[in-house]
């Protein structure tokens, strides 16, 4: 049997996190075909048929799909399981919240954001905020997981395209429904899949001040930007910035931390990044015990300056 | 409305816990314990909603071992009504809390259930998705903010591009976030009137779920560490050394 990788898309484009779910599932079988759910979302499935390793393409398309809510999305996986050995997404916040429902349907422990297939019954997830690895092993037939997917590589486009069938099914239950969104309208380039990331913390004060010296840098770098959990309490960023155990977590090349102490939270959703810097005043921050690059100095003089070298090299 | 909060008790969030050098988990004994923050955030805002009216009724459960009722009456002295603890030992996974939780929502029939959206402890961020499965209720997880309007309720949910709202036809299941609400501290009268609230004791079979574990725990071990690296004196050095050494510039 083959194993079922829920796409994450916005209805245009398919999103990288798939691309790096699709590593693990790779790992899981051979057989990986891919669900597209949405509305108006052909492109998605056709940029997913691309994928390397990916052998069919599921495409489902209607308007209860539209905004991916939870409902009717888990019994549309759940009435294609019976198909499949594993049901595998991205632990985003659409696979966060869908993957469990479809797990409670199929009578199934879920395994949460694994960071590594061991085998494909065996797996390893960060419990106590990244405080221990986990190893466990599901007995359960078929399996349900999500995947952490900082810790997986994106996975490319391969040969010949896969083909792309309809998913029959639209069994809303209807019990819930979309009233509306605010999204963050960026240029930047998304948290987790940004290359460069620079983010800020409660030393930065004020949302302003986010504006006035982090901004002009993330523009220099063509860096995402983020927030620590108490710089997104205070209201200085807003919370899809929230870089985290309980945020994002990210693994970019190059990870800019300013201002920010390095609670433990908060280096769990970080400190597999590549290359880490850390701009505090405080010497004693736990940052600098996990920053390849610490400067002790206050940020109010160091970004601009950060910004004017940044220029020197032609960015 | 009755609301039904089940709170977890966890490791305090401000210990650092240690992996067992036998690699067989992590080190509980004489730890402090405390209620999982994400469910103190259910807790208040459950007593919000009996606060403003439209709750009448709030009920705190814990599954776990008998100290699981010093959870229970944290939540009591914040404001909740009654407790229901079912005893197990430590460790049941959230499919079989959700089962368990099911059977509870099936006798007490409450209009709303709240939960954290996931425990500090294992991080599964499950229970509540389960529940609202098992139960064939909608969810509003990540929650930011919950309106009850009518029969139905209004969550607006932290997503990955922002905030998200969706309408839920109730009853329903709520998972909190972050920034809720701020839970409240229990005040010393408080605290010893929860005393003389009731709790009653339950065991899982009552409620005819099998807690044996799905997943095995092969091994628990330390995450790998990161070796902390130079200290630079300036910012020119600091890019000269990110696009020379490191080669990310």
């Amino acid at each position: 049997m083959a194993i079922l990788l829920l796409a994450e898309h916005d209805n245009k484009a398919l999103k990288d996190s798939t691309h790096k779910a699709l590593t693990a599932a790779k790992a899981l079988g051979s057989d990986v075909h891919v669900l597209v759910a949405g509305s108006g979302c052909r492109p998605v499935a056709e940029a997913a048929a691309k994928l390397d390793g990916v052998t069919k393409v599921l495409l489902a398309e209607g308007g209860p799909f539209e905004h991916m809510l939870a409902e009717p999305l888990a019994a549309l996986i759940v009435s294609l399981a019976a198909s499949y050995d594993a049901i595998v997404a991205p632990a985003t916040s659409v696979g966060k919240n869908c993957l469990p429902r479809v797990a409670a349907l199929l009578d199934v422990m879920q395994v949460s954001e694994i960071v590594k297939v061991v085998s494909p019954d065996t797996f390893e997830r960060l419990i106590y905020a990244g405080n221990a690895v986990q190893t466990v092993r599901s007995r359960d037939a078929k399996k349900v997981i999500t995947v952490r997917t900082a810790a997986f590589q994106a996975t490319p486009e391969g040969g010949s395209p896969a083909p792309i069938e309809a998913a029959a099914g639209n069994n809303d239950p209807g019990i819930s429904s979309f009233v509306g969104e605010e999204l963050s309208q960026s240029d930047r380039p998304e948290l987790t899949s940004a290359k460069v990331i620079i983010s800020g913390g409660r030393a930065m004060q004020s949302r302003e001040n986010f504006t006035k010296y982090i901004e002009p840098v993330a523009d220099k770098l063509g860096a995402a930007v983020g927030a620590s959990r108490a710089a997104v309490d205070a209201g200085y960023a807003p919370n899809d910035w929230q870089v985290g155990q309980t945020g994002k977590v990210v693994a970019p090349q190059l990870y800019i931390a300013v201002g920010i102490s390095g609670a433990i939270q908060h280096l769990a959703g970080m400190k597999d990044s590549k290359v880490i810097v850390a701009i505090n005043k405080d010497e004693e921050a736990p940052i600098f015990q996990v920053a390849d690059y610490g400067l002790v100095a206050d940020l109010y003089q160091a970004l601009p300056e950060l910004e004017q070298e940044l220029g020197k090299l032609g960015r | 409305m009755k609301v039904l909060v089940p709170v977890k008790r966890v490791v305090d969030k401000d210990i650092k816990i240690r992996v067992k050098a036998d690699s067989s988990g992590v080190e509980l004994a004489n730890v402090k314990m405390s209620m999982n923050p994400f469910d103190e955030i259910a807790v208040e805002e459950a007593i919000r909603l009996k606060e403003a009216g439209k709750a009448t009724e709030i009920v705190a459960v814990s599954i776990g071992p008998q100290q699981a009722s010093e959870t229970i009456r944290t939540a009591l002295a914040m404001g909740a009504d009654r407790g229901i603890l079912v005893k197990t030992e430590p460790g049941v996974e959230p499919l079989a809390v959700a089962k368990i939780l099911k059977g509870i929502v099936d006798a007490e029939q409450p209009g709303l259930v709240i939960l954290g959206k996931q425990a500090i402890d294992d991080d599964s961020n499950q229970t509540g998705q389960m529940l609202a499965a098992l139960l064939g209720w909608p969810q509003g997880t990540f929650a930011s903010k919950v309106v009850v309007e009518g029969s139905d309720i209004l969550v607006t949910r932290e997503v990955d591009g922002g905030l998200q709202t969706v309408r839920l036809k109730g009853p329903a299941v709520v998972t909190t976030d972050l920034r809720l609400n701020e839970p409240r501290y229990a005040s010393l009268p408080n605290i010893m009137k929860a005393k003389k609230k009731p709790i009653d004791e339950k065991a899982p079979d009552a409620y005819g779920v099998d807690v044996k574990p799905r997943l095995e725990i092969v091994k628990t071990s330390e995450p790998p560490t990161r070796k902390s690296g130079v200290k630079v004196g300036s910012v020119a050095e600091l890019v000269a050394k990110l696009k020379n050494e490191a080669g990310v510039l």
